[in-house]
């Protein structure tokens, strides 16, 4: 049951991001790119998913449960931090280039389309890279605090 | 009205939006789970027992997806766009690294992070849209 409606509400996520234009790299670019064309589509994308999130998201949390499951997963941490500032502008620098964020990659990576495969794996290679960088800062905060005690 | 997704169509923008944002309610509601796409993709490369099922039910959803809107008869067809194999590797490689270090993308921080009033997420929503605008707007320059 929890399987099939998480597959479910992957399915409707996915329809969203194929029916509102942004599986296509060419609308992304075509907005950030201010001195061409400008195409306004994620606009009104981000428009009709925060008309809708701004009023069901915090509902869910006032109430404080799921349907299926007994606890929220909602992150707590309120701390802006370098890594959120600088990864956050490493991650737009990446769309606005490419075009892709990670769900539209996925809501057409089934096509098969060379562009979106290779970049579907460059992703995937950046965010191994990551976890190897953050084992990397574990060992470095280690050796520090040995160095330090 | 479905069959053509090129030009600009803010209606079919605004609805498949609010799909996306029902999508975000819905996880939340139903399965406690936030629909961070990149949260849910880089949770199964540090697997833990118990959370995995999940996440490979969403992404099999999402795969799913353009097959379901095409047997149903719309058409996705695509701009035209003339994007190099290094803008695609190295945006590719920048999104990856960058979503997980800054704890989110688009949906996880714009959709649901704004949606919260979370304050990190209002921050990386402003990186993030900044950079897109500054990259995109300089390689249209040189």
């Amino acid at each position: 049951m929890k399987l099939l409606s998480t597959l479910l509400i992957g399915l409707l996520f996915g329809i969203g991001l194929n029916v509102s234009g942004m599986t296509d790299p060419a609308r992304i670019t075509g907005f950030f790119d201010i001195f061409g064309a400008w195409d306004p589509s994620l606009l009104f994308v981000m428009a009709g998913a925060l008309g809708v999130s701004m009023v069901g998201i915090p509902l869910v949390i006032r109430r404080g449960k799921a349907l299926l499951a007994d606890k929220l997963g909602v992150p707590t941490r309120r701390d802006i931090t370098p890594s959120l500032l600088i990864g956050s502008f490493l991650f737009g620098s990446g769309w606005g280039l490419a075009g892709y964020c990670p769900g539209p990659a996925l809501a057409s990576l089934g096509t098969l389309e060379t562009e979106v495969v290779l970049f579907f794996v460059a992703m995937i290679i950046g965010m191994f890279a990551h976890s190897l960088f953050e084992k990397w800062q574990l060992r470095q905060c280690a050796k520090g605090k040995r160095a330090t005690a | 009205m479905f069959t053509d997704l090129v030009p600009f169509q803010p209606w079919l923008s605004l609805f498949g939006g609010a799909l996306i944002g029902l999508a975000a309610v819905l996880l939340l509601a139903i399965n406690g789970k936030i629909a961070g796409i990149s949260g849910i993709v880089g949770g199964l490369l540090k697997p833990s027992s118990g959370d995995v099922g999940w996440r490979l039910a969403f992404i099999v959803g999402l795969l799913a997806s353009p097959f379901l809107l095409s047997a149903a008869g719309f058409s996705l067809s695509k701009g035209e766009i003339d994007l190099d194999l290094g803008a695609l590797l190295l945006g590719g490689l920048l999104v990856g690294f960058g979503t997980r270090l800054g704890s989110g993308c688009t949906s996880g921080h714009g959709v649901i992070g704004l949606a919260r009033l979370s304050r990190r997420s209002v921050a990386a929503t402003i990186s993030f849209m900044a950079a897109g605008f500054l990259v995109a707007s300089l390689i249209h320059l040189f």
